[in-house]
């Protein structure tokens, strides 16, 4: 059914906002402006930048317009393994708009901000604790920061030993950011596979082994929803050599509370406060990406880090010597910080370590229950997502990619899917702590059927129509990447701007 | 027209003189989809056997193609920066990547003939 | 436990299903040794909302929050006043708790506002297209930096002393780690250097502040002719976003990178973070650019629709030849910024700038009379640098005391470059001629 505007009941469409200027308007009153003179030197003003006006009622309709455009937690299970999308409490929400930590400014003296500084203490120590980790850096803003920072430190502690080796082994089922950060750094990155049952290859790492290598960077649980069984071998192997161990944190919430990387010879790990800590994602961010240090790396924590002074809580802004430097402005995502200690907090270390536990409990009874029709990729027991290869779909003519849209249609964000690149496919399965039984059992009820309707006769074309209830349908990605259109142009410019 | 030879990684060479032009395979082109962009060489650059000398993109991968043997770039086809998508319409004719100086054409004797490109492809299905 | 849904029977029931004994069954794979048996010592046990927001408002009543106090602090992080619509927008579920707009058909609501932003962005900084945010100004500096580098394939980056310390600390820190060259003018109070006597055959950027980290506003077409002539490529960097609204753009004055702390608009000071940075480039230099692009395109019925595009740039299609290893951005504190921009518009933001310089040239006019205060920033937006008959640092604790936030001292972010006596101070529109009077008065008794 066709209607006049376009919209389809609550589902309304949304121009952009420079389609709706009224000239002139403005959805703020600001004060006159006093008499005085301008100090702009030679400066011109500006005269005309572009941007639409609007009054305030039109921006609030435009942009809850847009919001009901968007898939979210709140709404509904939101499976994206690796990602961790689980609930985002909103007390958290609450703590972070206190005027005492949103109105701070980050250059204020020291004894003006006493609160702040002993709130990241008390992170910093649940952060430790946790991992049993003798240090920490908070300034990286997100995991792939908290990568560069954690292997800007191997270097850092290379070089003090004089020692130039560069060489880092990454497992091919690796996030990107692995292998794009050792490359930024200058290390020469070498890919090691996976055995036929989704673990590193011990024998291909060993053998690559020796005094070239710097380091290793390693996923555990690892981006095949597994446990690597031989990490303390692998630990201990690399250490042999005069190698650092760099553990990629991002599924840390398989195992908070019940395994501290500190015991199985993790030298450095980030942990992405947006995923195991819930601090919420944002539709992209921002995150949070603390690192935590072995002894051996303790020395080379980035500034700023806090100090027990004298006089309370002092910060530490300026390196020293050979010390690592700065990794960004100011002390880190503060805000952050308050949501992850007020998520802590709430769970309490019981809570943390039940919530780990539900996390790999539903992986596991999605797994069970989707495995006599969706081929897991490997034997469980899994951690806290579970993995489906494609064998299942084969002579369909139906994808995983299909499935994932037809997903869509049944009211579902779908899972990862094609990563990890070892696995063909591939789908990971995520559903985290946050779900119910109940909301559990409909997730697989619904993959079931999918399953069952992909293998009926005309189901491929089904499934490419596929999805047909949403916002919008398959978008054309050939043509946005073959002619880019990044921006918005008034229609008149169009084409003088080509 | 001179013979054509092929890489294990997909590449097409067709030597004429001391010059070689250079293309990505049907195969290649299939296994891409559709191909978004092309980032070719500078003229004049010294390219060597097995070495990146180009990439081409679809949305979402990136992959290189590798200089077939050693040798100067002396021409590189800028139809495609325009038109990517001449790489899915005619990937062994119009779409052909780069022309090269060939700094030593016994390396040709050790690339695939068209039977044994084929006998590879086929392995790989 | 509030937070967890599953019941003890729940729990049962679901381990019968998969045929395990127990959870602790299914962590079979991890190494005995390192298996805790029960929650980990040194930390408390869970509790309700009520103590946990009880523990959280004692330390934050420790603080001294910037909106109790006449308050004068900048250097790259500006209190304005947000619109309540604002914080209540990104508060929707819709937007905050959800992920990365990987399927598109789904997050149409994020990729809109992505391809908003990325238009206003490019707008503001005169530059043909933006990305869809970094994760602040300083870390895009850097990047800006690295980029530069691919783009002339040097390795040599030249840094204005009117750069914010930790801008050129962040650049400096990727400059020695990535492998690159930085050389940092010193710190520049009187907006007097000249950088074209940095230059040479291996420089790949120039890095400028405008306006600069003591103040001043300064036109760059002149130095970006001579960074041009070089062969390099002019960065330039803006803290403060409200400077759009008043000065010259970056990109009429032959920026070749634009990079931006795009806190003012719509994020608040927060202790330092997270805060949003923008990141706006030439045309040609593109494919060149980190982070994540959102594109218009069509979908099946022909319907536009919005994506994210260009990826193969990216660390997860590019693995070790990305662009940028940055994966997560910014994007709510975008959505703040897109949102604020919006409700402001070109009148509102025109507006709040100009409100902004009168309220800095006020203060600036009235420091002048004050006995041991020089004010040594000629030509400024809402921050300028004042020259003390005493250390700033200890002038600004003595202030603190009496409950006035009179500014930044220039030594807190350059400790060891004879600045000791300068002090930054910054309006906003949130400044009364009652905070000036209370800073003039405390200022009067402390030198």
């Amino acid at each position: 059914m066709t209607t006049f505007t376009g919209n389809r009941g609550l589902a309304q469409e949304e121009a952009l906002i420079f389609e709706q200027d009224s000239p002139g308007h403005s959805g703020v009153d600001l004060p006159a402006l006093p008499h005085t003179k301008t100090r702009l030197g030679t400066v011109k003003k500006r005269t005309k930048i572009g941007l639409p006006g609007l009054s305030e009622p039109q921006i609030v309709r435009h942009y809850t317009r847009l919001s009901q455009k968007n898939y979210a937690i709140d709404a509904g299970l939101y499976p994206l393994g690796s990602c961790t999308m689980k609930h985002n409490p909103r007390l958290n929400e609450k703590a972070v708009r206190m005027p005492g930590f949103a109105d701070l400014h980050p250059l204020q003296p020291i004894a003006t901000v006493q609160g702040a500084l002993q709130l990241i203490d008390q992170l910093a120590h649940w952060l430790k604790t946790l991992t049993g980790m003798p240090a920490v850096a908070l300034s990286p803003a997100a995991g792939a920061h908290g990568e560069y920072c954690g292997m800007i430190a191997i270097r850092a502690a290379l070089e003090a030993r004089g020692d130039k080796r560069r060489k880092v082994l990454v497992p091919e089922s690796a996030h990107g950011t692995n292998p794009a950060t050792a490359a930024a750094l200058g290390f020469e990155v070498e890919s090691i596979p996976a055995t036929e049952d989704g673990h590193v290859d011990l024998a291909a790492l060993k053998a690559k082994l020796g005094p070239d290598v710097a380091g290793i960077m390693l996923t555990n649980p690892n981006t095949c929803g597994l446990f690597e069984r031989d990490i303390k071998t692998i630990a201990d192997a690399v250490h042999e050599v005069g190698g650092f161990f760099y553990c990629d944190g991002a599924n840390f919430n398989a195992i908070v509370g019940r395994v501290r990387p500190a015991d199985l010879g993790v030298d450095a790990m980030h942990i992405n406060l947006h995923k195991t800590f819930s601090t919420p994602h944002g539709g992209g961010g921002p995150g949070a990406g603390p690192v935590v240090f072995s002894d051996k790396l303790a020395p080379y924590v980035p500034v700023s880090w806090v100090v027990h002074g004298k006089n309370g809580f002092d910060l530490v802004e300026h390196a020293s010597g050979d010390a690592v430097g700065r990794l960004k402005a100011f002390h880190g995502q503060m805000g952050m910080f308050v949501r992850a200690l007020t998520y802590m907090l709430s769970h309490g270390n019981d809570g943390l370590r039940q919530a780990s536990s539900d996390a790999v409990l539903g992986a596991n009874y999605i797994l069970a229950s989707l495995s006599d029709v969706l081929h897991p990729a490997f034997p469980g027991p899994c951690m806290h997502e579970a993995l489906f290869d494609d064998s299942s779909l084969k002579g369909t003519g139906v994808t995983t990619l299909d499935i994932a849209k037809a997903m869509l249609d049944e009211g579902y964000h779908p899972m990862t899917m094609y990563f990890p690149l070892v696995v063909h496919g591939a789908m990971l399965i995520e559903p985290t702590e946050s779900e119910s039984k109940d909301s559990l059992d409909k997730f697989i009820g619904t993959m079931r059927d999918l399953v069952r309707r992909a293998k009926l006769p005309g189901a491929e074309e089904e499934f490419h129509a596929a999805p047909r209830l949403t916002p919008r349908r398959r978008l054309d990605e050939t043509a946005a990447a073959r002619k880019p259109v990044l921006r918005w142009r008034p229609p008149a410019l169009d084409q003088a701007a080509e | 027209m001179a013979d054509l030879r092929f890489t294990k990684d997909h590449e097409w060479v067709r030597l004429e003189g001391d010059v070689a032009t250079v293309g990505i395979t049907a195969f290649a082109q299939d296994q891409l989809g559709d191909v978004v962009f092309v980032e070719l060489p500078a003229v004049g650059k010294k390219v060597e056997q097995g070495k990146d000398a180009a990439v081409v993109e679809s949305v979402k991968a990136a992959s290189e193609v590798y200089a077939p043997l050693d040798g100067e770039v002396t021409e590189v086809n800028d139809a495609l920066t325009g038109d990517p998508a001449l790489v899915n319409a005619d990937p062994m004719g119009a779409a052909w990547f780069f022309k090269m100086k060939v700094a030593n054409k016994a390396q040709l004797d050790g690339l695939l003939d068209q039977a044994a490109y084929d006998a590879y492809v086929k392995g790989l299905a | 436990m509030r937070y967890l849904p599953l019941t003890d029977a729940d729990r049962r029931a679901m381990l019968a299903t998969i045929g395990a004994p127990s959870v602790d069954a299914l962590f079979r794979d991890v190494p005995e040794a390192a298996q805790l048996r029960e929650p980990i010592a040194g930390l408390p046990a869970h509790q309700g909302e009520l103590e946990v927001e009880r523990h959280l408002a004692a330390l934050a009543a420790k603080n001294v929050p910037a909106g109790s106090v006449p308050f004068f602090c900048g250097a790259g992080a500006y209190r304005h006043h947000v619109p309540a619509t604002v914080d209540h927008l990104i508060q929707r579920g819709e937007f905050l708790t959800s992920y990365t707009p990987y399927q598109p058909e789904v997050s149409q609501g994020t990729l809109q506002v992505l391809f908003e932003f990325q238009t206003q962005v490019a707008l503001l900084t005169g530059m043909d297209v933006a990305n869809a945010s970094m994760y602040d100004g300083s870390t895009g500096c850097a990047e800006a930096v690295a980029m530069a580098n691919r783009v002339t394939r040097r390795t040599r980056a030249v840094l204005s002393g009117g750069l914010h310390a930790q801008y050129r600390d962040v650049t400096r820190t990727a400059g020695r780690w990535n492998g690159f060259d930085v050389v940092a003018a010193p710190a520049d109070p009187t907006g007097s250097e000249d950088l074209t006597k940095l230059l040479d055959d291996n420089t790949s950027c120039v890095v400028v502040q405008n306006p600069g980290a003591f103040g001043h506003v300064r036109d760059l077409t002149k130095l970006a002719e001579a960074v041009h002539a070089k062969g390099a490529l002019l960065i330039v960097v803006v803290t403060e976003a409200i400077s759009f609204g008043l000065l010259p753009p970056p990109g009429e004055q032959g920026a070749d990178i634009v990079v931006a702390e795009g806190q003012s608009l719509g994020n608040p000071l927060g202790f330092g973070g997270p805060y949003v940075g923008l990141f706006a480039v030439r045309e040609k230099f593109l494919r060149q650019m980190p982070g994540r692009l959102c594109g218009e395109t069509v979908d099946a019925d022909g319907k536009r629709g919005f994506v994210l595009t260009l990826s193969t740039r990216e660390q997860h299609i590019r693995r070790e030849k990305a662009t940028s290893n940055i994966c997560t951005n910014s994007g709510l504190c975008a959505l703040a910024f897109t949102i604020h921009l919006s409700l402001l518009g070109e009148a509102g933001l025109t507006q709040l700038a100009a409100l902004n310089h009168a309220k800095a040239v006020t203060l600036a006019e009235r420091l002048s009379s004050v006995p041991g205060v020089e004010v040594v920033t000629d030509a400024f937006f809402n921050e300028f640098a004042v020259r003390l008959k005493k250390p700033a640092a200890a002038v600004v604790d003595a202030l603190a005391a009496k409950n006035i936030l009179a500014g930044v001292p220039a030594s807190r972010l350059w400790p060891h470059e004879n600045v000791d006596d300068l002090l930054l101070v910054a309006c906003t529109e949130t400044t009364t001629d009652i905070d000036m009077d209370a800073l003039i008065a405390g200022l009067k008794e402390v030198l």
